[in-house]
């Protein structure tokens, strides 16, 4: 399986396929056969989904269908064919996060986001794979096996939302959502050619996905273009009675102007993140797109992000300490996995085995960290810490934010490695480590593919990232959307 | 460091009887193998985190969420809920209404 490009493609987009729906260039029903048809085709080799809720969908698209028929008004979705990943709740199917622990857990409720995603006319196809419980660059830990890259199959599609960038690459859906806890949106966006957006901490109701990081998770896009991108979050976002931590700040048209004039643009390009430590490609790329922009007029400054390395090590205890809370409540008692009872057993020696037979080693290695950096005698040189220096990458952040508008680097320092790589936890962990800092400040950022790279004879998508300060989602996804412009030309 | 409770790991990382304390906290049942492979991923992503060890945090006030966004509080009413069989039937055992779960008393009761 190839891919021609990686490059976006707004006349292949979600937006372009929602005007042939409501221009009756194609029925809702069609659309969502045809989809159904490239998924029996592609993904017993990318692996991409779990679930497919092809009835559900079926039923949606007839009811689209008449509506357009009637002459009823259509959601500004209308027609587009969603994925969704499977740590987010539907009350159709399962939503399993890829683990044992829910094999068999059927959500009694819908999260905000899909209830705000129906609203909008959007049929919601199947639930993707991710790594379990979303804790993973590569989607190699994964309860029923790894998601495959579209571009390359012997590689991986990053994490992990990587389903969700898979089955957006390889066509099989128009966009997907994905979920961002240290760069899980955009890092497989990077590695499949995609735009993936992870907006501000706060914009985009939490209610229903299935919690990691509470102070770090935030759900978004991963599509074709940048304005996918904008009309989907524009759809999800804002205020949920549901979720305490959604802002009441008002969600604007991002696109309403078109892309941002690039001549009015002050570009920050993080010294810290163009290095020889990056895949010479992904620096070529970077540098490309800098060019670009700078020969539309925009300002490139360069900024200072000092603690960009730092930010894993803050990620990787913030993170699993949060994480270890949260998932307590996989006991085997409300739902999901228990174990087989053993006579004779108290409720302390279930836990332990339940939830020792449930998560995969990713998991568990990850509620060990979290345990360990909240424990007595450890919690101040570790957690707390963590959270000292997290204050100090925001205000790195600000400093940055006094000199542009946004920030420009590589999404990640490679492009897609093999799978089976076997990195060793902390050499994963890397993989984030343009991307984590982003959520440990709650900021805005979007990955888009910006060219490829050769690597063992196999063409490779690279992204570049763009981040903005909180709550400007509008400035980024209009200079993103110019960008896109100037690497397509 | 900021306060006199709370110390660094040992630079050989945790030991195998702290790990086996932070399995038990944890609610995993590690045998040794899974013990000594614990130690061994801890250590390394410890030794990592140590970066933030080098950096001056005197007087940084910790930031536990981003912005300084707060929850908001709900009228106190009643709101919707989920009905009881659909609560039983995502439960793993159940006996009549109740979720079943093993005897939670040791034999002498408490």
């Amino acid at each position: 399986m190839k891919m021609t490009d990686s490059k976006p493609d707004s006349s292949n987009d979600l937006l372009a396929r929602v005007d042939d729906f409501k221009s009756g260039r194609i029925s809702a029903t069609e659309r969502v056969e045809n989809a159904l048809s490239t998924i029996a085709g592609l993904d017993p080799t990318i692996n991409a989904f779990h679930d497919l809720l092809a009835e559900e969908a079926r039923s949606t698209a007839k009811e689209l269908d008449a509506t357009r028929e009637r002459g009823d008004d259509l959601g500004p979705l209308a027609g587009s064919i969603i994925a969704i990943k499977d740590n987010i709740c539907m009350n159709v199917g399962r939503t399993t996060c890829s683990s044992r622990m829910l094999e068999e857990y059927r959500s009694p409720f819908d999260a905000t986001v899909i209830e705000r995603l129906r609203a909008a006319g959007a049929i919601l196809l199947g639930k993707t794979n991710l790594d379990e419980f979303a804790m993973g660059s590569s989607s190699e830990h994964c309860a029923w096996g790894p998601v495959r890259n579209p571009h390359a199959t012997d590689r991986v599609p990053g994490g992990s939302s990587g389903g969700s960038a898979a089955a957006v690459a390889a066509d099989c859906v128009d966009a997907a959502l994905g979920s961002d806890t240290g760069g899980s949106i955009r890092q497989p966006a990077a590695f499949c050619g995609t735009v993936g957006f992870k907006p501000t901490y706060g914009r985009v109701s939490r209610h229903g996905l299935v919690a990691f990081g509470s102070s770090l998770d935030q759900i978004g896009p991963l599509s074709r273009s940048v304005r996918d991108a904008a009309a989907i979050y524009e759809a999800i976002a804002g205020l949920d009675p549901a979720d305490s931590t959604t802002s009441d700040l008002e969600v604007a048209n991002c696109l309403a102007s078109g892309p941002a004039d690039p001549a009015r643009l002050r570009v920050g390009i993080p010294r810290e993140h163009r290095n020889d430590r990056n895949h010479a490609g992904v620096n070529e790329v970077l540098d490309h797109a800098v060019d670009r922009l700078r020969a539309a007029g925009a300002t490139i400054v360069d900024v200072d992000l000092p603690l960009t390395r730092q930010g894993v090590s803050t990620y990787y205890v913030i993170a699993p300490a949060e994480a270890s809370s949260n998932l307590t409540r996989f006991d085997g008692i409300r739902y999901g996995h228990r174990a087989e009872s053993v006579p004779g057993e108290g409720l302390e020696d279930l836990y332990a085995r339940t939830r020792t037979e449930g998560f995969g080693d990713e998991v568990r290695r990850r509620i060990l960290l979290g345990t360990y950096v909240l424990s007595a005698g450890y919690y101040d040189a570790y957690y707390k810490r963590a959270l000292q220096v997290r204050r100090l990458i925001k205000q790195e952040y600000d400093s940055a934010f006094e000199q542009c508008d946004v920030l420009l680097g590589p999404t990640t320092p490679t492009p897609a490695f093999p799978i089976g790589a076997d990195l060793d936890p902390v050499s994963m962990y890397l993989n984030d480590v343009y991307t984590v800092n982003s959520n440990i400040a709650g900021i805005p950022a979007l990955s888009i593919p910006a060219g490829l790279v050769d690597e063992d004879g196999e063409k490779l998508p690279v992204g570049v990232h763009l981040q903005a300060p909180a709550f400007a989602e509008a400035d980024l996804l209009a200079a993103a959307a110019a960008l896109e412009s100037l690497l397509a030309d | 460091m900021t306060s006199s409770d709370s110390q660094p790991t040992d630079p050989g990382g945790p030991s195998i009887e702290e790990i086996a304390r932070t399995a038990t906290l944890a609610r995993l049942a590690l045998d040794q193998e899974g013990l000594e492979a614990a130690r061994t991923d801890l250590t390394a992503i410890l030794e990592h985190v140590a970066l933030l060890s080098s950096l001056d945090v005197e007087g940084v006030e910790p930031m536990p969420r981003p912005h300084d966004i707060v929850n908001r509080l709900a009228d106190d009413v009643p709101g919707p809920v989920l009905d009881r069989s659909v609560i039983l039937s995502l439960a793993p055992a159940v006996e009549g209404d109740f979720i079943a779960v093993p005897k939670v008393l040791g034999e002498g009761g408490a």
